[in-house]
């Protein structure tokens, strides 16, 4: 019997109402990593004596009469890509490791912290978030709770783990090609991709920055809805970040979804992909009545554009350390770094041209639409140090394939929520809700109502130690 | 992609980005993938006011 996930938002209205305490809580949360870490591995630093030290702060606050935030006395952990004053911003490498502690939090981290959310430690990551596997060649491979003999996704993969198992109810993530909606999908938990530029990426280690994007992983909707607000707002120290003033969705998140306009992404986001991810998308499609289908032109070419500006930028970002310590890269990271390197700037600019071209093309389709939807990844979770997969009598690579759904569409900064789909005795799949941008809120109100019929859920994982 | 060793042996030159021999034959291997990739892109008609969108505010 999977036990119902208790999410942050019942979490912080049971401390607020003093029924339990913030102590007790960050001590279970503690007392469960204690027992699945170590099979799980998902995360790198658990900060227990300051997340105990918080907690009591929350119920003396509490007990004082002071209200501490909406999400009061709930755990969270971070990527280990969110600096977190006094921990090297590892990034899952070994050279950051070396390097001087962060000597602030990044925005969202002490965002959440400002709500009353105590943090509990970082989480394990693919090195500079390279990867769709979180296998990692310093920190261990982060296990899928579901099945310990596949890979949790990546690159945020500790962060979809980290939920899926109950560790803690609510993690952040980062997504520059589909690294929080790919594990939010492996593992079955929600994982929302916002806008381009909505939330702030201050504090966090880079790794393309034309396409790189932070956000939350959680049990329910309206835990992600609180998370998106909560994290809203211009930010001097991200470039990127919007100035739009925020616009909050959990006020919106019951309105329901009469007279929005659904369609299912066809062709590509229909190709290379076992039955069993399109089959989850038509079960979505079925409850929401939706039979239209929509094509979103030359989306190969928005992967292949995506591929060369993040191995650009990215290569150029570690420059300096391919150049005198290649030896100390992860070998699963370090030959394309190298590679990426030496993409002739013709191949970059052509890249970003192409990527306003296809941003106009999918700017007309929303003209006619407001939600779309396609699967998150073209199967479920491949086994750990699998490097060949067979997709409708084709052999393809695990590692790259994994992304095929997700790069088109983080290439043009559309917001995404992945929202998961059990399935008896099998591992869960996701499927991707996409709206124009700044649409988060239609993007909410769809997946509620799918929560409400029972359609999309998040129950946790109790994995069987190893 | 006519010839990706000779490429790379003269790119990583001419950045002062030093390869082993061990990595060699693996940033051989991606970079011919990546040139693949960039077929695709260098393929398509792009019209000349298709500019890129950069975010730099001065």
């Amino acid at each position: 019997m999977t036990p119902v996930a208790v999410d942050a938002t019942q979490i912080a209205t049971v401390i607020r109402g003093q029924e339990v305490s913030a102590l007790a809580v960050v001590a279970s949360s503690l007392a469960r990593i204690a027992s699945y870490n170590q099979s799980l591995n998902c995360f790198t630093t658990v900060m227990a004596d300051s997340a105990l030290a918080a907690a009591k702060q929350i119920d003396q606050a509490l007990a004082n009469g002071q209200n501490p935030g909406p999400l009061a006395g709930v755990p969270f952990a971070v990527k280990n890509l969110f600096d977190v004053e006094g921990l090297p911003t590892l990034a899952g490498s070994k050279i950051n490791g070396s390097r001087p502690p962060a000597r602030q939090d990044a925005t969202a981290v002490a965002a959440l912290k400002q709500a009353g959310a105590i943090l509990i430690g970082t989480l394990n990551m693919d090195e500079y978030a390279y990867g769709f596997v979180t296998e990692n060649a310093h920190y261990g491979v982060t296990h899928n709770p579901h099945n310990f003999s596949r890979v949790a996704g990546g690159s945020s993969g500790g962060s979809a783990a980290a939920v899926a198992a109950g560790l803690v109810p609510l993690t952040l993530g980062s997504d520059t090609n589909g690294s929080i909606r790919v594990p939010a999908a492996l593992c079955g938990v929600f994982g929302f991709k916002p806008t381009y530029g909505r939330l702030s990426r201050a504090g966090t280690a880079l790794f393309s920055s034309s396409f790189d994007h932070i956000g939350p992983f959680a049990t329910s909707v309206r835990d992600i809805a609180t998370v998106f607000d909560l994290l809203q707002g211009a930010d001097p120290r991200d470039p990127v970040c919007t100035h739009r003033p925020p616009e909050p969705c959990l006020p919106h998140l019951d309105q329901g979804i009469g007279g929005l306009r659904i369609a299912i992404a066809a062709d590509y986001f229909a190709q290379n992909a076992a039955p069993e991810a399109l089959a989850v998308v038509e079960q979505v499609a079925q409850a929401l009545r939706v039979t239209r289908q929509v094509t979103l032109p030359e989306s190969h070419r928005a992967r292949a554009a995506a591929f060369l500006i993040t191995t650009s930028e990215g290569a150029n970002l570690h420059l300096a350390d391919l150049k005198t310590r290649p030896q100390d890269f992860d070998p699963a990271t370090r030959d394309r770094f190298l590679a990426g390197a030496l993409t002739p700037s013709s191949w970059y600019l052509q890249a970003q041209r192409f990527r306003s071209w296809y941003r106009d093309q999918v700017r007309e389709i929303f003209q006619t639409v407001d939600v779309i939807l396609a699967p998150t990844t073209p199967f479920s979770a491949p086994a750990i140090g699998q490097d060949k997969i067979l997709i409708n009598g084709t052999e393809m690579a695990p590692r790259a394939q994994l992304g095929w759904f997700t790069q088109p569409l983080s290439f043009i900064g559309l917001p995404v929520l992945s929202v998961p789909i059990h399935r008896p005795n099998d591992l869960p799949l996701g499927v991707q809700l996409i709206a124009a941008p700044y649409n988060e809120a239609l993007i909410l109100r769809v997946a509620a109502v799918l929560e409400a019929q029972g359609i999309v859920s998040a129950p946790v994982v109790t994995p069987e130690v190893l | 992609m006519p010839d990706p060793l000779r490429y790379v042996e003269q790119m990583t030159e001419l950045l002062g980005l030093p390869l082993s021999p061990e990595y060699q034959p693996g940033v051989v291997e991606n970079f011919t993938k990546l040139a693949a990739i960039a077929d695709l892109i260098m393929d398509f008609p792009l019209p000349e006011d298709i500019e890129i969108a950069p975010v730099f505010q001065p």
